[in-house]
């Protein structure tokens, strides 16, 4: 019998759809979310679809009680999930601490428009990507993944469950209005060519566990509320036990170190890449998103024209591979770094090539690069 | 258990995380009164309390999550409702209390509050209405009497105060009562009762708070506010909740709600079945 989770086929969606199919065939079983656009179509799509799996869709008032009733249901066991763009990604600010904090498997969508503030709705941008990784308070990690096809988005989204569960982190999946708007090709896989990693479940019994002791991988095993280990969660700084520690050096180090750590530690196991042409390159091209799509035609161009071009695309951008682009800037004689934004992972790819020089090709607006802009910049960063 | 321990241990010790005491709240405070009839309800109910979760916000009240033990979460400022409904929707299995304050409900909670109301969450609020911010040292909010004395206003309140069970009336909150902390009994039957009734129930617990509020507005003692307390309530069930407005002269205490409606838990139910029983024929088609 064919799965009703699994679309098996291919099919010819929008990017929001395709992603809306990944969640379900993840396992998202929980959808909170509020409208907006261009994130809109994945609670629509998921508001039919949960219904039919027998899954959770409701409609919060705004985003700050959407994220609240996600971490409620991760917290029951079920995988969950919110979708939204800028204005719906910043009222999330306060409960992706809590997430952190509390350490709830569980995934946002941004679908990035224009901002500062309503910005421009309809169009895309990628002005989102630092805010996904210091937008609330305090220290923390989190993981963000960005697609750059309709394809990923389906492939992705499951990838952003994956990876919530084994590290117990929200995890991002930023995309933007022209990756969730345009329609492509998806191949969905048959259920059983899916890889769907669970939560670590606690291995002692209720009055042993420990809700906030980790495994070696800093990860702790995960009880569910109503299977009886009676334990508390709060987003105060807490002990092993989930008991508040407001005023200990110690916890506060301790606990904050881990929920970095657990992350930092694991960053060669998380990070992805896509590597194109690199080996012999004299300047790279450092893409993700919908960025990364002009810089793979620009490199393949540019390599026609003679110069000697690659391309790194980052399909992680949080945790930064830092030292996967170090690597990278020892060989290159100059990086251009194409953004929908006026810098932002520049930042990070400047902090990461020392003495390489980076060069930032920013667009604001509706036209993603164009290839053409892209080749002229290498020219220029060669020169 | 030992005659010594038969003797010095609480009756309510075994619902309670004792190594978390001393709990945090000060001498005289209401928030002990309404846990332990809390407390004494589960008890009372036998409620298996592997299927109970306790969801407080933030504030004096809202460490009482932390105290028993059954699964508890203390989230955000504000956000205790909207977590309590995500826990609520994804296992309808458990019984969800919300325990918390009046600034953490109904001011920067404001809107889940009235939403989850208004969609019938099956979830139980209960709310300690101390009149004022007391974890920060007495700050005014949204049921502060007009003209009373806090940090925040100097010069006396000059806002209007929410009468909190006519908002949740107002709302579609299908049961709804007020009581003192004096009222320990009916408090705890209320408690009992909304447990055992599907849908969205709100209880108001008037609560003194003698270090802070009750000191800077000159209200006495705690002994001398749990007298004031009696003086001034006023028992009427089914009194009209837009006319219990608590003034300085009477607290009008009581049931005032206590309907039927379908819970959105149960709309979702049947809404899946008819969808998945309709894909069913579809198929078989």
């Amino acid at each position: 019998m064919k799965s009703r989770a699994v679309l098996t086929g291919t099919h010819f969606l929008s990017g929001d759809l395709a992603c809306a199919e990944g969640a379900i065939a993840a396992g998202c079983r929980f959808f909170g979310g509020y409208p907006i656009t261009p994130a809109t179509e994945i609670s629509e799509r998921m508001s039919r679809r949960l219904v039919e799996v027998g899954g959770v869709y409701i409609q919060m008032e705004d985003e700050i009680g959407s994220l609240a009733a996600v971490i409620g249901a991760s917290y029951t066991g079920k995988k969950a999930m919110t979708a939204t763009s800028g204005p719906g990604f910043s009222l999330m600010q306060e409960n992706i601490g809590l997430a952190v904090m509390t350490e709830a498997p569980l995934v946002i969508v941004n679908i990035m428009r224009g901002g500062p503030s309503t910005g421009q709705p309809t169009m895309p941008s990628q002005q989102d990507v630092m805010q996904a990784k210091w937008g609330s308070h305090g220290d923390y990690e989190i993981i963000a993944l960005a697609p750059s096809s309709v394809q990923e988005m389906f492939d992705l989204t499951i990838d952003c469950f994956n990876l919530a569960e084994s590290y117990r982190v929200p995890v991002m999946l930023l995309a933007d209005e022209i990756i969730g708007h345009m329609s492509e090709r998806v191949k969905i896989p048959p259920p059983e060519e899916i890889t769907i990693i669970d939560r670590k479940k606690p291995k002692v019994p209720p009055n042993e566990y420990r809700p906030f002791k980790p495994d070696d991988d800093l990860v702790p095993p995960m009880g569910c509320f109503g299977e009886g280990y009676r334990f508390h969660a709060t987003g105060l700084t807490h002990d092993e036990k989930g008991a508040p520690k407001t005023v200990s050096v110690e916890e506060q180090t301790k606990l904050v170190r881990r929920l970095c750590d657990k992350i930092r530690k694991n960053t060669h196991k998380i990070v992805r890449v896509q590597e194109v042409m690199l080996e012999d390159a004299e300047v790279a091209v450092l893409a993700y998103g919908i960025a990364s799509r002009a810089a793979l035609s620009a490199v393949r161009k540019a390599r026609k024209e003679g110069i000697k071009a690659g391309l790194l695309r980052l399909i992680t951008i949080w945790p930064f591979p830092t030292e996967l682009v170090a690597k990278m800037a020892d060989h290159v004689t100059a990086i251009v770094v194409p953004e929908m934004n006026y810098g932002q992972l520049v930042r990070e790819v400047e902090r990461a090539a020392k003495t390489t020089p980076v060069s930032l090709l920013s667009k604001l607006g509706e036209e993603p690069h164009r290839p053409s802009e892209i080749i002229t910049a290498m020219r220029r960063a060669l020169q | 258990m030992n005659q010594g321990d038969r003797m010095t241990q609480h009756p309510l010790a075994k619902y309670l995380r004792s190594e978390r005491m001393p709990h945090i709240w000060c001498e005289g405070c209401g928030n002990g009164v309404l846990l332990s009839s809390f407390l004494t309800a589960l008890d009372e109910l036998k409620v298996d309390l592997d299927k109970i979760v306790v969801v407080s916000g933030i504030g004096c009240i809202g460490r009482a999550a932390g105290y028993v033990n059954v699964d508890s979460f203390h989230t955000t400022h504000g956000r205790a409702i909207a977590f309590a409904t995500g826990v609520k929707l994804a296992n309808p299995d458990l019984q969800v209390v919300v325990i918390s304050g009046d600034g953490d409900l109904f001011a920067i909670g404001g809107n889940h509050f009235i939403h989850a109301a208004r969609r019938n969450i099956d979830i139980k609020v209960i709310c300690a209405n101390n009149f004022n911010y007391g974890m920060t040292g007495g700050q005014y909010g949204p049921t502060t009497p007009l003209e009373a004395w806090t940090t925040t206003t100097p010069y006396g309140n000059i806002e209007h105060p929410f009468n909190l069970v006519h908002l949740a009336a107002a709302s579609g909150a299908v049961y709804v009562a007020r009581w003192t902390t004096l009222h320990v009994r009916r408090l705890k039957d209320s408690i009992k009762k909304s447990l055992q009734k599907e849908g969205f129930s709100f209880i108001e617990v008037i609560s003194p708070c003698p270090t802070i509020f009750d000191r800077y507005n000159k209200r006495g003692t705690a002994v001398e506010v749990m007298k004031w307390f009696r003086l001034i309530s006023n028992v009427k069930h089914g009194y009209d909740p837009a006319r219990t407005e608590i003034t300085n002269n009477q607290i009008i205490v009581g049931e005032f709600v206590d309907v039927e409606r379908p819970s959105y838990g149960r709309l979702l139910r049947e809404m899946t079945k008819r969808v998945q029983e309709k894909l069913k024929e579809e198929k078989a088609k």
